[in-house]
């Protein structure tokens, strides 16, 4: 799932100093499931909004609302309040559903209330991690399931680095060394060929060095465009 | 066998123990105290001398000026090239660039990250990681680049290098194994000698020796010069890979301030007898104390 923070309250406010009439718009997917960015959430920041605005000397009208996702154009027939009769909207969803949201709605400007950070999975309570970087070439296969691009602060591909101090990085000593985990789950699997393996340069054309990537499933993408006419 | 490129090939090939040293580059353009203190101390008794290439992601001049400049005054350099810092593109170019300048020696390594300098800030590369960078070299000593034609061909160059290649190992890692393994990749890929991290344990080094026999390439063990016994706990607590014992510890302790320095070259060269047999020269990195150098020898060579 993606991971978002919620931008520090000064920014946010700075970021609404010239408007009067908010809206704090939260999305019900993974932001709700990090519990940062949903209705919840919603609700709350736009109060503190308000009680931020009131301290200041400001009046502020924040309303809340919430959908299903941001980033499907279907789930905007679902909001309660309609964006256009606001000054602003402070969408709370990830970068995508920001974005998004402002392509639907041209004439309304949509802020970021969030931090967009990583591909994570819920290690413990509270507690979510940074798993894939979705470098568009999978190498998990020949890695014992351990991510090198993410796991690795270098995201080096042949193996370790000389910084690995009593199995941790060098850059965090909170940090296990990636290539020493992926050295010891293929030692117990038997693989460790796959580390004597060398691996060619990477494509960066499949990670983020050739503009935007975008998955076209043709089957769908056919029969819907039919389907409109 | 081809004919050696550099004169620290020569020395290696013709078996003697060999002796390197290293400089760093300054932070600005004074660079001549560094020049003179090579020349000074380490011309003639080192058979090549390493230029640091933004050593621990600290910002100073680059390695390939300084190389040009040991090369004017007649000694033999060894360009560092970090990873870090350079995407495929820049690296080749400055192998080719180094080659025209006169530049033999290169060793390629992965690169202190950058949050551990002084510019955490900055985008750590890493598009090649070193494993790749020997392979570059090989690739443009070869006469071709690792770019494709419209054809789907390797692009051709106009003229093509040749280096001497290095790389590093830290042999006494907690967990030696993916080191090992690492450091045969590099050797497949191309690199010609080692250098190995700082070593204060001869009984670990020849261990380690002894696994990397099948590999047949030269190693240069790595000394680094412990001016104090703040230093060397330093280096326990936050070196990877690096175990400074207690004798050594010890030593430096008892050590008065005026003393310690002999004691210093003293325990060099006390190491690099304990592992002279087992491996094909030393590496030597006194942190601007260069003019121990000659003493450090004669004390290795005592
Ligand atoms: S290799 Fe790429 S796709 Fe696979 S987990 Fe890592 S970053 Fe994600
Ligand atoms: S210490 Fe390990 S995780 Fe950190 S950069 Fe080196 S190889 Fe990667």
């Amino acid at each position: 799932m993606i991971v978002a923070e919620r931008k520090p309250m000064d920014e946010i406010v700075a970021m609404l100093a010239p408007h009067r009439k908010v809206l704090v718009l939260g999305c019900g997917g993974c932001v709700t499931v990090c519990l940062t960015g949903g209705e919840k959430q919603a609700e709350l920041l736009a109060g503190q909004l308000r009680l931020a605005a009131r301290q200041a000397g400001r009046t502020l009208e924040a309303a809340f609302d919430c959908i299903t996702r941001q980033c499907e154009r279907e789930f905007f027939d679902n909001l309660t309040e309609d964006p256009r009769t606001y000054d602003a909207v402070l969408s709370i969803a990830c970068g995508a559903g920001v974005q998004y949201m402002s392509e639907l709605y041209p004439e309304v400007p949509i802020l970021p209330g969030m931090n967009t950070t990583f591909l994570a999975s819920n290690v413990a309570g509270g507690v979510w991690e940074e798993y894939c970087r979705g470098c568009g070439d999978c190498v998990l296969a020949w890695t014992g399931g351990i991510c090198p691009i993410t796991q690795c602060s270098k995201s080096l591909i042949n193996g370790t680095c000389g910084g690995t101090n009593n199995g941790k990085c060098e850059v965090n000593p909170e940090m296990e060394c990636g290539w020493l985990r992926i050295y010891e789950r293929l030692k117990a699997l038997g693989q460790l060929d796959n580390y004597r393996t060398l691996r060619a340069a990477r494509d960066h054309r499949k990670d983020r060095g050739g503009g935007v990537r975008r998955l076209v499933l043709k089957d769908m993408a056919e029969s819907q465009e039919s389907g409109n006419e | 066998m081809s004919e050696p490129v550099s004169k620290l090939e020569s020395a290696l090939r013709a078996g003697t123990f060999v002796f390197t040293g290293e400089i760093g580059p300054p932070k600005g353009t004074h660079i001549e105290p560094v020049i003179h203190e090579a020349v000074a101390s380490l011309k003639g008794r080192c058979a090549a001398v390493n230029v640091t290439d933004i050593q621990t992601a600290v910002m100073r001049a680059s390695s390939v000026a300084g190389c040009k400049l040991l090369l004017d005054a007649g000694v033999e350099p060894v360009l560092q090239m970090v990873c870090r810092d350079r995407n495929r593109l820049a690296l080749q170019s400055d192998l080719l660039g180094a080659h025209i300048l006169g530049i033999r020696n290169v060793l390629a390594l992965t690169g202190d990250h950058t949050t551990l300098g002084d510019h955490p800030q900055s985008m750590p590369v890493y598009d090649l990681d070193s494993v790749g960078l020997l392979e570059a070299i090989v690739r443009l000593e070869s006469g071709t680049d690792m770019g494709r034609d419209m054809k789907g061909n390797p692009n051709q160059l106009d003229g093509s290098p040749r280096f001497f290649k290095g790389c590093c190992v830290t042999p006494c890692a907690e967990v030696v194994d993916p080191q090992i393994i690492k450091l045969e990749k590099k050797v497949a890929a191309g690199a010609q000698f080692v250098q190995t991290q700082a070593v204060y344990d001869p009984a670990a080094f020849e261990a380690f020796m002894r696994n990397v026999e099948s590999l047949k390439v030269p190693v240069l063990v790595g000394i680094v010069m412990l001016k104090s016994a703040a230093m060397a706990k330093y280096m326990n607590r936050s070196v990877p890979g690096v175990v400074v014992p207690e004798w050594i510890i010890t030593r430096l302790t008892e050590a008065s301030k005026e003393d310690r320095q002999k004691v210093s070259i003293e325990i060099c060269g006390q190491l690099i007898r304990q592992m002279k047999s087992c491996c094909q020269g030393a590496h030597l990195m006194t942190l601007g104390w260069d003019h121990c150098v000659p003493e450090i020898i004669a004390a290795a060579e005592a």
